[in-house]
């Protein structure tokens, strides 16, 4: 049986450590060159690879990790550098690219651990050089010894706005400020329900704690109003203070983010349904705890799947494991599972919690100003997406995809990756719609985009 | 924009152009941080909305920082060792 694990985050090592252990060599693909995902990317070898410095509180699962990716390497049939740009469930291919080379790559069962990127709302200002995503400044920190600037101001909500400002702080690179559109008053009030979470909410506590007690400027319940800036500079960003006063900081970068999206287009393109979570106020694939779908040989782990984080992402990645194994008639360790699903559902239970304490702000993305870009590839405008939208009346695109025709927004080099959650969200203002009735922006392949060659063989 | 150093200094020293003009940058950078840590300011500029762009994702998502690079074609720096001799010009 021919295996294929797209991904080699948590969720993709730990899958592969299973099917490994279960006597079969995988097919195993990833987009980078050495593995560990975003989160537990390391940098390249002629920089410091110092676990401690790198990974922090998470350097012992981080050593963990690389080192059974390490091992597994040779188990597999590892391919580094490669991008999986299409998948076809019936016949059960992948077309792959790697160093300008198309391939056609057979499967008989596909585990797709294809992680997360930020979710973004649009800030007048916002594509001007100089501002990244809370994810870019933490990849340039991990991964290149580098700020995105010298006065840098770190704008968003969720967990990762937090710990990549106690990440800057220790690296010697002190944010400017920290700007959080969660009002504090909301924080505590969900608080109890984070407890659950153990060790991972003292943590967070102790990375809000260590920013303050630095006497980083801290700023909660903001709202942006625009990033300031000439040519590729950045020079300030402007906000309305929780009780409504118009500030400035000057600053030279900032770095925003609101959460993050599953990488979700490859189940997409296996023919996967999705549902809108509202909790996540995302558009999630379906599949149950095991990370099974209603597709068969297809199943999902790890962020792809639904943002859990990595200690969800390599139970999960696991899990899946075992279950595809189990479904092809083979022994799975039955306590093994059973602990995993006992570790998963806890889990499950802690991010409920914090994403209700750190809420999408889907009133800034439907209030975004008309001339602000929202398509950064197209160069669309919420402007453009309202009027191709039309009004509650006349409903002109009723639906986002309808809207993408329309107006190009999501057809870009991103394929809607950036724009898509903010757009569904103007959308479904300009027509008085629930966001869950706007729809979501449909997977297309490539993925990404591939040489025109390549993609016409 | 400028990407701001902040550990690894002793690394070996590598030259690149840019549409000509010399960067200096250090192995181990990748295109995008060898470029914006070395002066250039942004990358290839976006034609629709004609404005400079410098990445915004740095994880080979947002398709936001390709450059031309001889040998290679068009390439997200992101996602792309830089390497010593790189004749790199924006789209």
């Amino acid at each position: 049986m021919k295996v294929a694990v797209v991904g080699a985050g948590p969720a993709g090592v730990r899958a592969v450590e299973q099917l490994v252990a279960a006597g079969l060599t995988p097919l195993w693909l990833d987009e980078a060159p050495d593995g560990g995902g975003r989160i537990y990317q390391r940098p390249p070898a002629q920089l410091s690879r110092d676990a401690r410095r790198l990974y922090g509180f998470e350097a012992k699962r981080a050593t963990a990790l690389h080192a059974t990716l390490d091992a597994l390497k040779a188990h597999a049939d590892w391919r580094p550098n490669t991008l999986v740009w299409h998948i076809d469930p019936h016949r059960r291919r992948l077309e792959v690219l790697s160093a300008g080379t198309q391939a056609t790559l057979d499967f008989d069962a596909a585990l797709l651990c294809t992680g997360a990127m930020d979710r973004v709302v649009p800030v007048p200002g916002w594509t001007r050089p100089g501002v990244t995503t809370l994810g870019a400044a933490q990849i340039a920190l991990k991964t290149q010894g580098c700020a995105i600037g010298d006065k840098v101001v770190l704008l968003g909500t969720g967990p990762l706005l937090w710990l990549l400002a106690y990440q800057y702080l220790k690296a010697g690179a002190r944010p400017a400020a920290v700007l959080d559109t969660t009002a504090f008053a909301h924080k505590a009030r969900h608080a109890p329900g984070l407890l659950a979470g153990g060790a991972v909410f003292w943590k967070g506590l102790y990375y809000m704690a260590a920013v303050r007690a630095a006497g980083v400027p801290v700023y909660e319940g903001v709202r942006p109003r625009a990033i300031t800036g000439a040519g590729d500079q950045v020079s300030g960003l402007a906000f309305e203070t929780a009780r409504g006063a118009a500030r400035t900081l000057a600053c030279d970068a900032v770095a925003l983010g609101w959460g993050l999206k599953p990488e979700a287009q490859l189940a997409d393109l296996a023919g996967v349904p999705f549902r809108f979570d509202a909790d996540q106020h995302n558009w999630l694939p379906e599949r149950d705890i095991a990370g099974r779908t209603p597709v068969p040989g297809i199943y999902l782990a790890g962020d792809g799947a639904g943002i859990g984080g990595a200690d969800v992402a390599e139970r999960a990645g696991a899990r899946a494991a075992l279950a595809l194994l189990e479904d092809t008639g083979r022994p799975v360790p039955q306590d093994t599972v059973a602990a995993l699903d006992a570790a998963l559902a806890r889990l499950a239970g802690f991010r409920t919690a914090l994403e209700r304490t750190f809420p999408f702000p889907a009133d800034l993305a439907r209030a975004v100003p008309d001339a602000t870009l929202v398509c950064r590839c197209e160069a669309i405008t919420a402007g453009d997406l309202r009027a191709a939208g039309g009004t509650p009346a006349t409903g002109t695109a009723r639906e986002l995809n309808r809207a993408k025709a329309f107006t190009r927004l999501g057809m870009g080099r991103c394929q809607g990756r950036v724009c898509g959650p903010a757009g569904a969200e103007i959308l479904a203002a300009a027509l008085n719609r629930e966001v869950a009735a706007i729809g979501r922006l449909r997977g297309q392949p490539p993925v990404k985009p591939v040489p025109l060659a390549e993609a016409a063989e | 924009m400028r990407l701001k150093r902040l550990r690894d200094a002793g690394r070996a020293p590598i030259a690149l152009t840019l549409d000509g003009a010399p960067v200096s940058a250090q192995d181990g950078d990748t295109l995008l941080t060898a470029l914006l840590a070395g002066g250039a300011g942004h990358l290839s500029p976006n034609l629709f909305a004609q404005e400079p762009r410098a990445g915004f994702c740095h994880m080979g998502a947002c398709q936001d920082c390709w450059v031309a690079v001889d040998g290679l074609g068009r390439v997200r720096a992101c996602a792309t060792p830089a390497a010593d001799g790189m004749v790199v010009r924006r789209l």
